[in-house]
């Protein structure tokens, strides 16, 4: 296994382990701290949307709003923002959608502060996002500009361009995800590295900046990259008409 | 002194991990391009700055993909040693 120095001098630790496996018609298939740590996240999402809901019904139109509903409709009312902003009025369709892809992402990608392994660490995660992402585009692309838009799209300046054209839509989910992960799992390796390697003393106080930075800054940015991007896409797939 | 084939190429495969964050100089140089010229955008423009803010923020992260693909390269070598 790991010969390497960098793996024996500390307990470095960030891999993806199995908890355990079972037997699917004839395969082993694996549950893995991935699956584990994303229904935690999912878990902490649905326990916020009903508390949240709950307040939000009960909410008295006479009176100021409490400290919850005010951070809820703050919150709500940045994201509703930057979606209209991006997507015009092509916003209300998408909404939902956008707002769960925000959600779950940003819980996922700061999960790193609560001892989790982020679950968007794994590709297999990351993936998926990114194929739904593709699928919204490429169902868009031909509900809006019907299949003849689409030929005319994909030949854009000569027949010729075709295969490169189509490499370039291809590679949009690709990148999505590989961007997503790729950060996620960089910040992950850094935050292994700096607990496994150094000394104690030095692990008192620092890693707290280093958290914020890797997991806060980085997932937060990332997160609003990967929505951002969608809505883009989307609104261009969909186009004028 | 011996060394066997694994681990030849298991030194190799560290070498070419070090070469392969290599690819990491790219976004840095094109990211402080993009950060100087928000600068100077928001120096000319101060009402703008949110605006800017974010633009930056979004070209910065896509013109981060490339560096990152070296990484994976690297993490691959490293961890997965599709190689050996």
């Amino acid at each position: 296994m790991g010969n390497y120095t960098l793996l024996l001098s500390g307990n470095v630790d960030f891999m993806i382990k199995g908890i355990f496996s079972y037997n699917c018609f004839g395969h082993e298939v694996w549950i893995t701290t991935t699956h584990v740590c994303t229904l935690i996240v999912m878990l902490l999402l649905v326990v916020f949307a009903a508390i949240a809901g709950k307040a939000v019904k009960k909410a008295n139109e006479d009176e100021a709003p409490g400290m919850f509903l005010n951070i809820v409709e703050l919150l709500m009312d940045f994201l509703d923002g930057v979606i209209n902003s991006t997507m015009g009025k092509n916003a209300s369709k998408f909404v939902n959608y956008i707002l769960t892809l925000f959600f779950f992402i940003f819980i996922s990608n700061i999960s790193g502060l609560f001892g989790l392994r982020p679950p968007t660490a794994d590709y297999g995660v990351t993936f998926p996002l990114g194929v739904i992402t593709f699928s919204l585009i490429t169902f868009n692309k031909f509900k809006h500009q019907k299949v003849s838009g689409v030929i005319k799209g994909l030949c854009d300046p000569w027949v010729f361009w075709l295969p490169i054209n189509l490499i370039g839509d291809f590679a949009v989910p690709v990148s999505l995800s590989l961007r997503l992960f790729a950060n996620v799992l960089s910040g992950t390796v850094m935050m292994a590295l700096y607990y496994g390697l150094l000394p104690v003393f030095v692990k008192i106080g620092i890693p707290a900046v280093l958290h914020v930075y890797f997991d806060l800054f980085s997932g937060a940015i990332q997160t609003y990259v990967f929505c951002m991007l969608t809505m883009t896409y989307v609104s261009d797939a969909i186009g004028e008409g | 002194m011996n060394i066997s084939g694994e681990e030849f190429i298991k030194g190799c495969s560290a070498i070419g991990a070090g070469l392969a964050v290599i690819a990491g100089i790219g976004p840095g140089v094109g990211q402080g391009i993009a950060a100087g010229h928000a600068a100077a955008a928001v120096g000319r423009n101060p009402g703008a700055k949110s605006d800017v803010t974010s633009t930056m923020l979004l070209g910065q992260a896509v013109a981060e993909t490339t560096g990152l693909y070296g990484l994976l390269i690297a993490m691959l070598l490293l961890f997965v040693k599709p190689l050996v």
